[in-house]
């Protein structure tokens, strides 16, 4: 289906004898342990994340950020880690990646990246993209991004794919010249198009549909920690107002006063605690932001259904169509109306010679159009049946990832609640000693 | 009849009627005595309930608190047991509870029992039981106040609430105004002269409170002090009084602020909790979309509810017994500044009729009158009694401080642990499932491993 793909890839989807569940086996037996045939080989990191100012497209200054990819081979012999193999990427090289792998790829759930800009922020973090912890939890995304793509039992197999984390001068040439940029475009306006089918596969309805409230859920989760978030910081930096007051106090105290210093000082270390806590929090709030995003591209691919099944539909009308103007020109019946026959009638019959060559011509159009229909259902059927291993698998990762992040949620939770009850028992002896 | 056991009140033998000093003698006062002050004579018994009129069973905490009080007393501050157990006086024991609502076509209104233990000769009997209501604790201290004004009077809890805005039927208004006023009765019972005013006498004692109804006994000094001529202005107060003064304001200052935070984290805390309430709500509506995940959403939603819970508990308590307190001590600061302008009062009288008296004696050998002595004796009087006073009061507030504060360290404590028990449990089910494995396909964790 795709071009400029590697031999590997073509094997695996363009068996479409095999049934969904015998292909589902092949992808688990050729997968290892140790996940895909990448990942068998190097290990990915993204390591760093530096500014750098220069020229943008049309010659201004501008200030961005570049991230560090590190390459190692996975595997060392003899102990002592290679050396890895670097370059540097900045977001949007990132985006071009992505846009290709959508095109290509349209049945495949593709990887989402971290946000362009900080979304749901609550009132302390800025939403600037040179904010430290912003890019710090940028580089997280961009990293969770390429290992993602590299463990896809298709996507790891692209060879731009491997270009981008190889090639760093060449690279950008190399996705031009796979001409995915045309592709692109018509893909941009076919899914923004309104058509209707008229016979929607039930399973790709449902999986929109859930797609659908998975995403408002996620949204709504996101809006309303944030609103907590903001919430529980004003609880904790009130109390630090104790830590000055009770200083203040402890000055005209006599055996009170060490006991009230000491609590005040616990009260500051409350006070100051929630912001490391919040900080950590972030990371489960872009947990949930990834599979939000996964949700805009399981749209697309139920949206790419359609268009494909909504072609299919048109090319089977249209042959339709054909054959019954073939049949009505045959016979002489007119059932539909057509202006050629209109004017037939008004101007006098059309000649044998003529009839004869429209008829070739139709029957040309027939046999076309039988082709086409015959590609379009082939089309189809080879999308539904790689795009649903893929949904399967998605449906999976998305169980155990989400499932994980709640674990570690529950996790951070415990660890603030022990931090409470640190300070607050400190600040109690405090207080028994007054 | 049986009464429940007051809370923690000491108990000891019976002082000889030697021992209790008169109101008006200007002697050292024992402060805190501790464990040493109890014995004396023959008369001294176990359980102070001693005159021959039969009860039931002793209280049952005042055997245990008897062996308490042969321990040292940093035990005792640190055992956090009632602070008022090593005063002065024991043989007065006094408890407010059992709120009831009186309804009758003029009015509506709560009345208190109150409770007396004693084996003071001042008092016929050895146990009273009578109801009043928050008019008369208030004719009460407006007694003490103007009978014993060279003493520090303890504060009744805030008298007037705003109908409509409080509701002053409510069990928690009830409860915590009931707490006061038992607190101040206690107060007002161990405080070695105040104990043994008759006006306080009458309260626990008398069937029917006649307010109107002048006591002829009132003390002399309290007389005098009250018809001070006015006019008499202070040349310098001494500085132990005008670091009292100094303290006070700072103190209420202090107080002031400390109440102001208390109410802003009060309101924080609510409106953490609102939205707190509507992130549960959301992981549960999320489960019903999910298979796998139902589970582990739907208990992440009890958790956070869970926490909902505690978080109300803690902020319910912080309003109810937290905040009381601290107002209380705002208003008991007011009156002891009164007291103190007072006792200026006193102090002006007298340096100003002596000054007068020896102008005179100057000019025409009149001798300095009696009266001039006796305003000598009466401010002397009052700043014995007011030292004694803030000593104690000092002592008082350092016990009262200690335990709000501790209390409330502990609340959070408590609150925190909940929590923490609600989200180690939910990680138990999180983790329950992760042995099956079916397909190959890795969680982005995995991946990482």
């Amino acid at each position: 289906m795709a071009d400029s793909v590697s031999s590997e890839e073509v094997a695996v989807i363009s068996n479409t004898d095999i049934t969904s569940t015998e292909s589902e086996n092949n992808i688990i037996n050729t997968m290892v342990e140790r996940g895909t045939a990448l990942l068998r080989k190097l290990e990915i990191n993204v390591a760093e994340a530096e500014k750098r100012t220069g020229k943008n497209t049309v010659n201004m200054q501008e200030t961005y950020t570049v991230y560090l990819i590190e390459i190692r081979p996975a595997e060392t012999e003899g102990g002592t880690p290679a050396a890895p193999d670097t370059l540097w990427r900045r977001y949007s090289e990132f985006e071009l990646l992505r846009t290709y792998l959508l095109v290509t790829y349209p049945y495949i759930i593709i990887p989402p990246l971290p946000e362009k800009r900080a979304e749901f922020v609550w009132h302390k973090l800025s939403a600037d993209n040179l904010d430290p912890d912003f890019v710090e939890r940028r580089r997280v995304g961009l990293e969770n991004f390429l290992l993602r793509v590299a463990s896809h039992p298709v996507l790891s197999n692209d060879k731009i794919f491997f270009l981008f984390l190889t090639e760093e001068k060449g690279w950008r040439d190399a996705v031009l010249e796979t001409g995915f940029q045309d592709k692109a475009d018509s893909r941009l306006k076919s899914l923004s198009a309104m058509f209707r089918v008229k016979n929607p596969d039930k399973r790709f309805t449902a999986l929109k549909q859930y797609s659908d409230e998975l995403n408002s859920v996620i949204s709504q989760l996101l809006r309303i920690r944030a609103r907590v978030a903001d919430r529980l910081y004003g609880v904790y930096k009130v109390h630090g107002n104790y830590g000055r007051v009770f200083s203040e106090w402890s000055a005209i105290e006599k055996e009170m006063g060490d006991g009230l210093q000491s609590a005040g000082h616990h009260m500051d270390t409350y006070a100051a605690s929630i912001d490391d806590i919040l900080e950590e929090e972030e990371h489960f709030a872009d947990q949930l932001k990834e599979y939000l995003f996964y949700t805009d591209a399981v749209r697309s691919v139920c949206r790419k259904h359609e268009l494909i099944q909504y072609e299919l539909e048109m090319a089977a009308q249209d042959l339709a169509q054909k054959k019954q103007q073939k049949e009505e020109l045959a016979t002489g019946t007119v059932r539909i109306f057509s202006l050629k026959g209109m004017t037939s009638k008004l101007f006098g019959q059309e000649s044998p010679e003529q009839k004869e060559s429209r008829l070739a011509a139709l029957e040309q159009s027939i046999q076309e159009g039988e082709e086409t229909v015959k590609e379009k259902n082939t089309e189809c059927q080879q999308f539904v049946r790689a795009a649903w291993d893929d949904i399967e698998h998605f449906k999976e990762q998305k169980d155990k990832d989400l499932r994980e992040a709640l674990i570690s949620y529950a996790i951070m939770q415990i660890s603030m609640c022990k931090k409470g009850i640190q300070v607050w028992s400190n600040a109690k002896e405090c207080f028994s000693k007054m | 009849m049986s009464i429940s056991a007051p809370r923690g009140l000491a108990s000891s033998g019976q002082k000889p009627i030697t021992e209790i000093l008169h109101p008006l003698s200007a002697a050292e006062e024992p402060l805190s005595p501790g464990p040493d002050v109890t014995v004396s004579g023959g008369r001294d018994k176990e359980v102070g309930l001693t005159n021959g009129t039969p009860v039931e069973t002793p209280s049952p905490a005042s055997a245990s608190v008897l062996f308490n009080r042969l321990q040292l007393d940093d035990d005792l501050d640190s055992d956090g047991r009632d602070p008022y157990a090593d005063t002065e006086t024991h043989d007065l024991f006094v408890t407010v509870d059992d709120p009831k609502k009186h309804v009758s076509t003029m009015e509506t209104y709560i009345t208190y029992r109150v409770s007396t233990k004693t084996t003071r000769i001042e008092f016929d009997l050895p146990e009273y039981s009578v109801r009043r209501r928050y008019q008369d604790f208030d004719w009460l201290r407006t007694k003490l106040e103007d009978s014993q004004p060279t003493h520090l009077i303890p504060p009744l809890p805030e008298k007037f609430v705003m109908k409509g805005v409080v509701d002053r039927f409510s069990e928690e208004f009830v409860e915590t105004r009931m707490k006061a006023l038992d607190k101040f009765l206690k107060r007002v019972a161990d405080h070695p002269v105040l104990s043994f005013n008759p006006h306080l006498n009458a309260f626990l004692s008398a069937k029917d409170l006649n307010k109107r109804q002048g006591l002829a006994l009132l003390s002399k000094v309290g007389e005098s002090v009250k018809n001070v001529a006015g006019g008499y202005k202070l040349r310098v107060r001494p500085p132990e009084f005008c670091a009292m003064g100094e303290y006070l304001d700072t103190f209420n200052q202090k107080l002031g602020t400390i109440d102001r935070i208390a109410q802003r984290i009060l309101k924080e805390q609510s409106e953490y909790l609102t939205e707190l309430r509507e992130y549960g709500t959301v992981y549960a509506s999320w489960a019903g979309s999910e298979e796998e995940l139902q589970r582990p959403l739907e208990g992440v939603a009890g958790c956070v509810t869970t926490c909902c819970g505690a978080l109300e508990d803690m902020s319910e308590n912080m309003g109810q017994d937290f905040l009381p307190v601290l107002r209380e001590y705002i208003l008991y600061i007011e009156s002891m500044k009164n007291v103190l302008r007072k006792r200026d009062q006193s102090q002006a009288e007298y340096e100003g009729r002596l000054e007068a008296a020896v102008l005179r004696k100057q000019e025409d050998r009149t001798p300095i009158p009696a009266e001039v002595e006796k305003c000598q004796d009466k401010m002397e009087c009052f700043n014995a009694d007011l030292k004694a006073d803030w000593e104690r009061w000092q002592s008082n507030k350092r016990q009262d401080f200690k335990q709000l504060l501790t209390g409330m360290a502990d609340k959070n404590v408590t609150h925190y642990e909940k929590c923490q028990a609600a989200w180690e449990s939910l990680i138990t089910l999180l983790q329950d499932k992760q042995t099956e494995d079916k397909t190959s396909c890795k969680s982005l964790w995995e991946i990482r491993q």
